[in-house]
């Protein structure tokens, strides 16, 4: 089970959070249909890092945005989304 | 009692029903090998008899089911369970009894099972796995799983430490000692009963002392500096970020516990994490390698120096490595006969170690029955000889212990001395120490027994041609080898096969053990009890329980109760000797012709305010939203971004820029994280805030053609029409009134501060029973809506259908831009023969199946199926929802609803779904 540590409340076990999606996988809104059916459906599924969206949600509730390597787990940065990070 | 006398020997256990007595601190192999029992138990397909093969935790033949009822647990390993007074073993997979067992005197099992036979059965017709099934569920299996309820309590518990050293032998000593000394938090992990590891096998002087004394002042040590030390507990699975699972034994199995638990998961995080795991010893493959009395070196060594029992007196050792002459010197001194060391490897190897050593030798075939082995054949430089035994002690080379270390990553390398993979680099803050880092050198050799008695898994009957047949059909991944042949997967998880296995692989291709690659290690490292993963999470704590507000208030009604996810809702409400069904058809029609109240405070409720919550909800909700009045409200459904529907519910516009949103009861939690994820990411900007007040606000409905009076009566106002909210106040609480229906009839839904849900629930109730109306469930609920038409989430909203295949097409809304709308213009939402809600009626009143499938004659392939079906509520005969393909045009067919689990079949004819005042007249006032 990996560490995660969450902008808000510091290092957790990961089963505080909840897998969201890829960040390639979000859907904008108005997004253009053939835009929309390749963010859902044809993900790069990369052997590698990849960014990934996670909430600590038996935490603060806070989103957040980590960069994961799936193969070896290893987690390079992690960084808190949502109205409050906006300047 | 039976058994042999022996001094100390004070603790009575049974085996088979048979007393003997055990010494402290023996397990239960060590206790049956000094009363001379030698057959333990049947082997899994072929009824083989076994014997005891090892000494530790790898025992693949050794297993036995102990304890008592719940408390019973099957393949327990008799080499990984100590005696304890009132112990009662069982051997296993033998019928009628061990000694005289049917299955292997007709052999039928040898024949039916080759490798790769439940594969062929499969993929073969249907009909031939059912022919087998029976014959092999008698056959085949090992110990069988108790059917009572577990009466043992398990505790969980999280642990921390700089260092979790695993393993209690010298060299986990040492690093915990180290460790502890530069100030780390050290816990130290043993799965036996005491520390030592092999230094229990093997004493010797460390330190000026010997072995017991130097291990007591290595543990005393720890202890005073405040070291954890955990026996009995074995490290079952190393996970990411160094955590890593313990099962700690707190009582042996099958014993009872007294007041404390039965065992311990502990969830340990540690800084560094140190493998003193030590290592596996391999057997050699020859024929009938597998009967008692062919036993690993070391096992027998530990047999006699640890627990004082010689386990032959007529000794033959077959070795590949050094190692083994140390157990013949053990059992030289012990007072047995090494009739020979048989060494693979040529001269000088053994020459000055005073046996009678035979180089160039490989094992042939093990001679003798159940009873045991009575001697041994072996080639020996291209000669056959013969050697009479009682023990024949083998060992075939070192695996080091690399199962953690893999299960984390860690990379594995081959050893050639060794012939063994061991530890490579690491993928987390992890090493290994001692002799699993350090595998002692062993000799390569060709098995030259008889293939198909060359026992490589002993567990799950797995041979060397087995094997060989793996590979001349085709299977070249060892992955595929290890399905194909089972070999591995029993629940020893191949710890003495996995190498033999390989090697015999690299033997059948012609490659080098490397090239014909490893399987995955995966936990657990030994099989956990499933109460100890459950920890407390049983009965009813196994899932959480939500109480709605009003729960007291129900409880003293005592209804019928739903568990309804993790609510506690009521179905029912019974009167005298009332049955669920009269109970809700009663309340349902209360609420057809009179009135009724029902708890709804479970729904999802959002308030949404802010000068862009109009825009944010129409992102949620796929209908208008913005076009409401203040003070009016709509039905409103919600798209995924695959554009199909996932939940419905109502919108209300309450003020200027203030909406009350509800949802499904069922859906809750996933919209309350949609819509937070919708308003983090992708609409940071918005000006809205959004809350959920779930549990905040209870809320009632009220339903029924009285319901307009009632409500008038209880706010001294006239209620809003239909689709409208107003704020009076019931019993002197503010509330939302709701002017919306499911059930068909004009009704509302009160929604208000949970905390005084008793009290309005009382004047709402007293005014309902004044009107001669009453108290419905969910039952009632399910009678209502289905028969009006309303969707619930899960069987109807079931996440395949869009809003067109639901009939709501015209209901979205025409600007777009609410999420889902960018995937609508797929093609296959436009295909023909997709599923379409529809309504059923029973032809000839009889009911109908839930669940069933739809088929338009019988035998043909399923066309869709029942979602929901009822009574009607007044009138007589039988309804249902459903989705059917293309079934808007096929109204009027008469199709048949099959339910071969119900074992009910029925004809009905396809209507719209709507069986109740499809022009909404009752609605109106
Ligand atoms: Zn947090």
């Amino acid at each position: 089970m990996l560490t995660i540590a969450c902008p808000h409340c510091g290092p957790r076990a990961q089963a505080e959070f909840v897998y969201e999606r890829t960040v390639d996988s979000v859907v904008p809104l108005d997004a253009e249909p053939a835009e929309a059916v390749a963010a859902l459906f044809t993900r790069a599924n990369p052997r590698g890092e990849d960014d990934e969206i996670w909430r600590h949600t038996h935490g603060c509730g806070g989103w957040l945005v980590m960069r994961r390597h799936r193969v070896t787990h290893a987690i390079s940065a992690i960084r808190a989304i949502g109205p409050e990070t906006l300047p | 009692m039976s058994g042999v006398a022996r001094e100390g020997a004070t603790i009575g256990f049974t085996f088979d029903g048979t007393r003997y007595l055990a010494r402290p601190g023996e397990t239960l192999a060590a206790a049956l090998l000094a009363n001379g029992v030698r057959l333990v138990g049947r082997s899994f397909k072929y009824h083989r008899p076994r014997g005891i093969l090892t000494a530790g935790v790898e025992e693949p033949n050794a297993l036995v089911t102990v304890g008592r009822g719940g408390r019973t647990e099957p393949n327990t390993r008799a080499t990984d369970l100590f005696v304890y007074e009132g112990l009662e073993a069982r051997s296993q997979n033998r019928w009628p009894g061990l000694a005289f067992d049917l299955g292997a005197v007709f052999g039928l099992a040898s024949k039916a099972l080759p490798a790769g036979f439940y594969y062929k059965t499969f993929f073969g017709h249907a009909r031939t796995w059912l022919k087998y099934e029976a014959v092999i569920r008698r056959a085949a299996g090992l110990g069988p799983a108790p059917t009572e309820a577990d009466p043992d309590h398990f505790s969980q518990r999280a642990l921390f430490a700089d260092v979790a050293v695993i393993g209690g032998g010298r060299a986990g000593l040492l690093a915990a000692r180290e460790a502890l000394r530069a100030g780390k938090r050290v816990v130290l992990i043993e799965q036996d009963a005491v520390l030592g590891g092999g230094l229990l096998r093997d004493p010797r002087e460390i330190d000026g002392q010997g072995s017991a004394g130097w291990i007591a002042t290595v543990e005393a040590e720890l202890r005073s500096g405040g070291a954890r030390i955990l026996t009995r507990t074995t490290a079952t699975g190393h996970w990411d970020d160094n955590m890593l699972c313990l099962a700690q034994k707190l009582v042996e199995p099958g014993q009872v516990p007294g007041h404390g638990f039965a065992q311990r998961m502990w969830h340990l995080r540690a800084g560094e994490v140190v493998y003193a795991t030590g290592l596996i010893e391999r057997p050699i493959p020859f024929a009938n390698n597998d009967r008692p009395g062919v036993m690993l070196s070391r096992a027998v060594r530990t047999y006699i120096r640890r627990f004082g029992v010689v386990p032959g007196r007529r000794v033959v050792v077959a070795t590949t490595n050094d190692d083994a002459y140390e157990t013949a010197r053990a059992l030289r001194d012990a007072g047995a006969e090494v009739v020979a060391v048989l060494d693979t490897r040529p001269a000088p190897a053994g020459a000055d170690s005073g046996f009678a050593v035979l180089n160039d030798s490989v094992p042939q075939a093990a001679k003798g029955g159940r009873r045991g082995v009575k001697g041994l054949s072996a080639v020996i430089a291209g000669a056959e000889q013969h050697f009479a035994a009682d023990l024949i002690a083998v060992s075939g080379g070192f695996s080091p212990a690399v199962h953690l270390h893999s299960q984390a990553g860690g990379a594995l390398d081959w050893d050639e001395g060794a012939r063994a993979y061991k530890a490579g680099a690491a993928r987390q803050a992890a090493r290994t120490v001692g002799s699993a880092g350090d595998p002692p050198a062993s000799g390569a050799f060709r098995p030259v027994g008889n293939a198909k008695a060359s026992f490589l898994d002993f567990q799950n009957d797995v041979t060397l041609a087995d094997i060989d047949l793996a590979w001349r059909e085709g299977y070249r991944s060892v992955e595929h080898v290890k399905r194909y042949t089972t070999l591995g997967m029993a629940t020893d998880q191949g710890k003495t096969s996995n190498l033999p296995a390989l090697e015999a692989l690299a033997h059948a291709g012609g490659m080098t053990v490397p090239e014909a690659g490893i399987t995955t290690f995966r936990p657990p490292y030994t099989p956990v009890t499933m109460g100890a993963m459950a920890g407390a999470a049983q009965g009813e704590h196994a899932v959480p329980t939500r109480r709605p507000a009003l729960y007291a208030v129900h409880a003293a009604k005592d209804p019928i109760w739903l568990n309804a996810g993790y609510w506690k809702r009521p179905r029912a409400y019974p009167r005298g000797s009332e049955t669920l069904a009269q109970a809700g058809l009663r309340e349902a029609r209360s609420v057809r012709q009179l009135v009724g109240l029902t708890d709804v405070s479970t729904l999802a409720k959002f308030e949404v305010n802010g000068p862009d919550a109009a825009r944010f909800l129409e992102r949620i909700c796929a209908t208008t939203v913005a076009k409401l009045a203040i003070g009016r409200g709509r039905y409103t459904i919600m798209l995924r971004e695959d554009g199909l529907v996932f939940d419905d519910g109502t919108v209300w516009r309450l003020g200027e820029n203030r909406y009350l949103l509800t949802s499904s009861t069922s859906g809750a939690s996933r919209m309350a994280t949609h819509i937070s994820y919708v308003r983090n990411h992708l609409m940071p900007e918005a000006k809205v805030s959004v809350i959920c007040v779930q549990e905040h606000y209870a809320a009632i409905a009220v339903a029924g053609p009285k319901s307009v009076a009632v409500m008038e009566q209880l706010t001294g106002e006239a209620p809003p029409r239909h689709m409208s909210a107003s704020q009076p106040t019931i019993a002197g609480v503010p509330v939302h009134l709701l002017a919306a229906s499911f059930s068909g009839e004009r009704a509302f839904e009160v929604h208000f501060d949970a905390r005084h849900a008793a009290a309005v629930w009382q004047a709402i109730d007293d005014a309902v029973a004044a009107a001669g109306g009453c108290a419905y469930g969910l039952e009632a609920m399910e009678l209502l809506r289905i028969e009006k038409g309303h969707l619930v989430i899960g069987p109807d909203i079931d996440g395949r259908l869009s809003a067109d295949d639901l009939g709501m097409g015209r209901m979205l809304n025409p600007a777009g831009g609410y999420i889902g709308h960018s995937t609508l213009h797929r093609p296959a939402f436009a295909e023909p023969g997709r599923k379409q809600l529809v309504g059923l009626e029973s032809v000839n009143g009889d009911s109908i199946p839930e669940g069933a499938m739809l088929v338009p004659h019988l035998g043909a392939r399923a066309e869709g199926h029942v979602t929901g079906a009822v009574r009607r509520v007044l009138g007589p005969g039988h309804i249902a929802l459903a989705h059917l393909a293309d079934g808007r045009a096929r109204h009027g067919q008469e199709i048949y609803a099959r339910s071969l689990t119900r074992g009910h079949t029925t004809r009905v004819r396809v209507v719209a779904p709507h069986f109740y005042d499809p022009a909404g007249e009752r609605y109106r006032d």
